[in-house]
């Protein structure tokens, strides 16, 4: 059955358009996902839902061409113990199932039952058998200012043959929590799930909870988080440079681009009160509202980043050893990234042209016309090249926005949901699709909160990239993904 | 190479002056004053992450770039814990990190300070009452100096150092 009939059997979410949702058969289970798969959509996120006294039901989230499409399906009887697993078709459902299994008992066929959040149980790893072959184990605790998480390289002298991640350590648990929550204070905790993608966050919790209310956000709001979205994109994509100046042995790219993001996070603490966004983007709305000649100045230190970062751009194509350390370095070649369903910034670099302010726009995006910056390489020097197409493009967006803010109030009242009801936010973050799946409960409370990063999809990308590399490139080829470690531990 | 060389000379030197100590931040003085002082005179100091949401890393990071002169303040950080004077741990503490944080506190050489970052870091914060959070840092080991903000700004976290090493 093609997708389409699947996506015609669903139904809308509200206030999601892009969004629809339909219950399948166990049966029909693998089929959407193989469906899916042949049309060249991807896994978005997969998890369970179990509430005491009641059916658990486990939901794999799909972003194809026409949008994402949820499907349920309840476990009743035999498939209570044992679900069927979706990892032979999109492998980062094996993570997922693990995580999922961990939190809440329920199996899926996958042959890899190992643990992956909790760490009580005994763990093996795959060794890798051979004469020369060593093991180099590495973290939780990491020799840079870095999140947790283990590393275990098998090598034969420096080449690696094999890493293998090991994850969750930094689990709080924070699904859980949500539950405990009020639907209205939830983005608080939204934006505490990852620090560096905290708008993100926010706003597609907020997405989904707007969502569900009909509550219609004032213009003036959706272009003020559009602005909060590029400065979070931008900060990001700043430190990143110049961390991999300086991985390439390269300092004063370091020094210039962290004097740069200093100079950036000065300025946004100007507009909006604090450095980095948290607690900004509020349900309908926004914290803060930002004063025009603020918003002037945040434009001219935006533009004036952005152009010396444009010349700090030509000194790192001059420059011979960091062209050199970049080429041909952590290769993630278009096939593999589409095959393993990589998502955001790293899938551009590997040729994968998606970009949710793109194919999925939410307002104010639909009337902004982003440039998406692919790159076909899929190596280092690919990935440094698509933040500085973002950082350009970034700066492109701000100017305008900035400029032509909408006037009228920053935020309208909420009120929470009296009843059960469904929402779904979908925001492209600085990493790629962040995706928010909101189960209310009665009277503003919360049934299941579901936050997903796209490092999920895209760590085990870092495992098939760093292959045949050398391990002293390890931290370039880690840093060139930057990928989320609390934000999936959740 | 001519274009790296008149970037930095256009730049010049933009380094600002180090915060003052700030004692409201201190939680107990273990050390002799002495030895905090002399400490204070090349210190190393770790950082550990024992379940934050990298709110706090990144102002650490920011901690490294030319406005504060880190090393001008005699400070630096250091790649592990056994080369270390003071541990800097953010996030509040969660289970699956309680161990190589007891690990890591047992490797640094005595004497030591331990400053604790971050509102998780200090009482919990927003994450405290996650159910797979054991608590504040100071659950699990002695902390000396506490700088809360959510995330602390780089001034506060320099502060909350010059602090723990003030006499």
């Amino acid at each position: 059955m093609p997708l389409r009939r699947w996506w015609e059997r669903a139904q809308s979410v509200p206030g999601a358009p892009h969004a629809r949702g339909l219950a399948v058969s166990v049966d029909e289970w693998r089929q959407v996902a193989q469906d899916t798969a042949a049309a060249g959509g991807v896994l978005l996120s997969l998890w369970i839902a179990r509430e005491p006294g009641a059916q658990a039901a486990v939901y794999a989230a799909y972003l194809t061409d026409r949008g994402v499409l949820l499907a349920e399906l309840v476990l009743a009887g035999a498939e209570e113990a044992t679900y069927p697993g979706l990892e032979t078709i999109f492998p980062a459902a094996s993570r997922l199932q693990r995580a999922a299994c961990d939190l809440c008992g329920v199996r899926a066929s996958d042959p890899d039952q190992r643990p992956w959040l909790n760490h009580a149980a005994p763990y093996e790893f795959v060794r890798v058998d051979g004469e020369g072959v060593h093991e180099i184990a590495v973290g939780p605790v990491h020799a840079g200012t870095i999140e947790p998480g283990h590393f275990r390289f098998s090598v034969v002298g420096e080449k690696v043959l094999r890493l293998e991640q090991r994850f969750g350590y930094a689990h709080k648990g924070i699904e859980q929590r949500f539950t405990e929550l009020p639907i209205l204070h939830g983005h608080q905790l939204a934006t505490r799930v990852s620090g560096d993608s905290a708008v993100a966050f926010a706003w597609a919790y907020c997405q989904a909870l707007e969502g569900m209310s009909a509550v219609a956000v004032p213009p003036r709001a959706l272009w003020l988080r559009a602005v909060c979205l590029e400065l979070e994109r931008l900060a990001n994509h700043l430190g990143d440079l110049g961390a991999l100046g300086n991985d390439a042995g390269f300092a004063f790219g370091l020094a210039q681009f962290s004097r740069l993001k200093e100079n950036l996070l000065r300025a946004v603490s100007g507009a909006f009160g604090r450095r980095y966004l948290f607690d900004v983007i509020v349900p309908g709305g926004l914290a803060v509202d930002l004063a025009l000649d603020v918003a002037g100045s945040l434009a001219d230190t935006v533009r004036a980043v952005c152009a010396e970062t444009r010349e700090l751009r030509d000194i790192y194509d001059a420059h011979e050893g960091v062209r050199d350390r970049f080429r041909g370095t952590g290769r993630l070649t278009a096939e593999l990234a589409a095959r393993l369903g990589v998502l955001g910034l790293a899938a551009r670099a590997s040729g994968q042209a998606h970009d949710l302010r793109v194919d999925l726009p939410c307002p104010p995006y639909t009337e902004l016309s982003v440039a998406p910056a692919v790159q076909q390489g899929g190596d280092v020097a690919a990935r440094v090249a698509v933040r500085f197409d973002e950082v350009r493009e970034s700066g492109r967006l701000l100017a305008h926005l900035l400029s032509a803010l909408p006037d009228g109030a920053y935020a309208v009242d909420m009120t929470a949901p009296a009843e059960a009801a469904f929402g779904v936010g979908l925001i492209e973050g600085w990493r790629g699709p962040v995706f928010v799946a909101l189960q209310a409960g009665p009277d503003g409370s919360i049934r299941r909160c579901r936050l997903h990063d796209p490092s999920w999809q895209n760590w085990p990308a870092l495992e098939y990239a760093i292959l045949d590399n050398i391990v002293p490139d390890f931290p370039l080829i880690n840093k060139s993904f930057n990928l989320a470690y609390s934000g999936v531990d959740l | 190479m001519l274009q790296t060389l008149r970037k930095i000379g256009s730049i010049g030197l933009v380094s600002e002056p180090a915060p003052a100590p700030d004692e409201l931040l201190r939680v107990r003085r273990a050390l002799d004053a002495r030895i905090a002082t002399l400490l204070g005179r090349a210190l190393c100091i770790r950082h550990v992450d024992a379940g934050s949401c990298n709110g706090c890393e990144l102002e650490i990071q920011a901690l490294s770039n030319p406005y504060y002169n880190l090393e001008g303040c005699n400070l630096r950080f250091v790649a592990s814990p056994r080369h270390a004077d003071l541990l800097l741990v953010t996030g509040p503490v969660v289970k699956n990190m309680a161990a190589a944080l007891q690990r890591v506190y047992a490797a640094t050489p005595d004497p030591k300070l331990v400053v604790a970052l971050g509102d998780c870091g200090c009482t919990g914060g927003v994450l405290g009452q996650c159910p797979a959070v054991l608590g504040p840092v100071s659950s699990v080991i002695a902390v000396d100096v506490a700088v809360p903000g959510c995330p602390p700004s780089p001034v506060r976290i320099l502060q909350g150092i010059l602090t723990a090493i003030a006499g």
